[in-house]
């Protein structure tokens, strides 16, 4: 059965994946998914990969199905709610930039800031032909989920 | 050259929803009352700024005022649409261009939470696709943040939100006039933790207007002018933590709220100490007790004990949202921060009612925000 990612160019394809963003050649700031022009200082970047862990700095819950343009493919009966955060993400130099994403843990009594995440393939929705269709998201690291 | 800016009428069509009645139409009748209340005719208006999400040409409005030619501009700017159309006026006024001209807000949205394309925004397409293109999810976020980094507990949101359901019931022109408890607000439906169903505004319909006038103008139709002190707008700058974004930098920098308030406060020559009463964003419960604090009206984390011991409500020190705020209004963008003003003029008129804040206040505060991070700030004072 094919397996394929919910849109190009946001992670690699490879095991395990990396987040694709952009870093300023000027002023060195990080964004994500990659802008080919810098955010803080308006200068052209250049791809770069982005540190597969981090801790979480603030989080929510999806509790209700998002309108169009959401893509799941779940019905107000099937939807079920899942969490969201932003992944404040580190390298060996320190914090790098914050990444939202969803969270492979749903109840908020299980979330806590600063707990630690790592980048993970989780499923979004299967197609009609079969197709498994996968987006990003964060896990606990040590897999508590 | 410059002069002084008189909000010399305003003027509201009811919040909530109409079916069969076109936004323009909304505008048309708060424009009508802005005039009478002013005591102006159209033909006196010398020009025009609207403002709309969904409606693409406010000067519409012209074609059942009357066509008189002045110009007229449109204007969308998030849901800080009415502060750039109130400061655009204003500013036509204050640098001796026009004497007399109008603001006039309109809208007419569909029920539930706002939906567009992230493209539009400058966030990738599959960021609604994934289901983050939300802005209360944004808010649930800062919140949830803000409460863990100030101490600010659940009961104090539902708090909040049960005083501006009270305030809306005292308000004839709000959308949502039954009084809530904090126990009914706090057992409704999780939407985004922390926040609840009964702590977030909605999306509705209604119009609203203000005619400004220079203050030699005013002199003419009026003794006791409300000056227009401070119209401010300000965007998102590197490094604040923003709406409709899928990234946000380490490096922390200020709410555009913050530099919109601070700019305002100069330009008016008035300080939050001043405020005597004022009207926030309240998108969400959150947003209150936050833009209390990015409008320096209280330290981060004050907020916990002032609004226990009720001072925000329209007795205590500091009344935040008379009239229900978003949370009892609804939000029609073009027209919400007209409202605004409109219920910062009653009160500073002494013309509230029911909901008239004590002592006679002198000046008065309002705070607009929204995507994709975006803030505006107006100061009245007599």
């Amino acid at each position: 059965m094919a397996r394929v990612a919910f849109a190009p160019d946001v992670f690699t394809d490879t095991d395990p994946p990396e987040l694709i963003g952009s870093r300023c050649g000027q002023c060195a700031a990080v964004a994500f998914p990659f802008q080919s022009t810098c955010a803080r200082c308006g200068a052209d970047t250049e791809r770069h990969l982005l540190p597969r862990r981090g801790t979480l700095w603030t989080f929510t819950t999806q509790d209700f199905l998002p309108k169009e343009p959401y893509a799941g493919g779940e019905t107000p009966d099937t939807f079920q709610p899942f969490g969201v955060g932003l992944i404040e993400l580190v390298g060996p130099d320190g914090p790098v930039v914050r990444v939202e994403g969803r969270l492979t843990i749903g109840d908020p009594e299980q979330l806590r800031i600063g707990d630690e995440f790592e980048l993970v393939l989780v499923p979004f929705r299967t197609d009609p032909d079969g197709t498994e269709v996968v987006t990003f998201a964060f896990a606990p690291v040590g897999g508590q989920s | 050259m410059s002069t002084d800016v008189v909000v010399l009428g305003v003027g509201l069509h009811p919040f909530g929803r109409f079916p069969g009645k076109t936004a323009i139409q909304m505008g048309v009748d708060a424009s009508r009352l802005a005039l009478a209340d002013a005591g102006v005719a159209w033909s006196d208006i010398q020009f025009g700024f609207g403002g709309s999400r969904e409606v693409d040409n406010p000067d519409a409005v012209t074609s059942r005022l009357g066509l008189t030619g002045i110009p007229f501009m449109d204007v969308y700017n998030g849901c800080a649409t009415a502060a750039t159309a109130l400061a655009l006026t204003a500013d036509k006024i204050r640098t001796g261009e026009y004497e007399i001209g109008i603001a006039v807000g309109m809208d007419k949205h569909d029920p539930g939470a706002f939906t567009s394309d992230p493209t539009y925004y400058a966030a990738p397409e599959w960021y609604g696709e994934v289901g983050h293109f939300l802005t209360t999810k944004f808010f649930a976020m800062k919140i949830n943040r803000y409460m863990h980094d100030h101490g600010i507990s659940h009961q104090t949101l539902a708090r909040v939100a049960a005083k501006n359901y009270r305030n809306g019931a005292l308000n004839p022109n709000a959308f949502r006039r039954k009084p809530l408890s904090e126990d009914d607000i706090l057992a409704s439906k999780m939407l985004n933790y922390p926040l609840r169903h009964y702590m977030f505004c909605t999306p509705d319909e209604g119009a609203a207007a203000v005619v400004l006038c220079s203050a030699e103008y005013a002199k003419r139709l009026t003794d006791d002018p409300i000056f227009l002190r401070a119209a401010t707008v300000r965007t998102r700058r590197y490094g604040a933590f923003e709406v409709h974004a899928s990234w946000a930098a380490v490096e922390q920098d200020a709410a555009p709220t913050v530099y919109a308030s601070q700019a305002a406060y100069e330009q008016a020559g008035i300080g939050p100490n001043d405020v005597d009463v004022a009207q926030l964003q309240d998108t969400d419960a959150g947003a209150e007790i936050i833009h209390m604090a990015e409008n320096g009206l209280c330290a981060d984390g004050e907020q916990e004990r002032l609004i226990a011991e009720g001072a925000t409500e329209i007795g205590g020190s500091l009344p935040i949202n008379t009239d229900g705020g978003l949370i009892a209004n609804g939000e029609p963008i073009g027209a919400s921060g007209l409202r605004q003003v409109y219920e910062l003029v009653l009160q500073l008129r002494g013309q509230a009612g029911e909901r008239q804040v004590p002592g006679n206040p002198k000046v008065g505060y309002g705070q607009l925000y929204g995507a994709p991070g975006t803030a505006g700030v107006t100061i009245l004072s007599k």
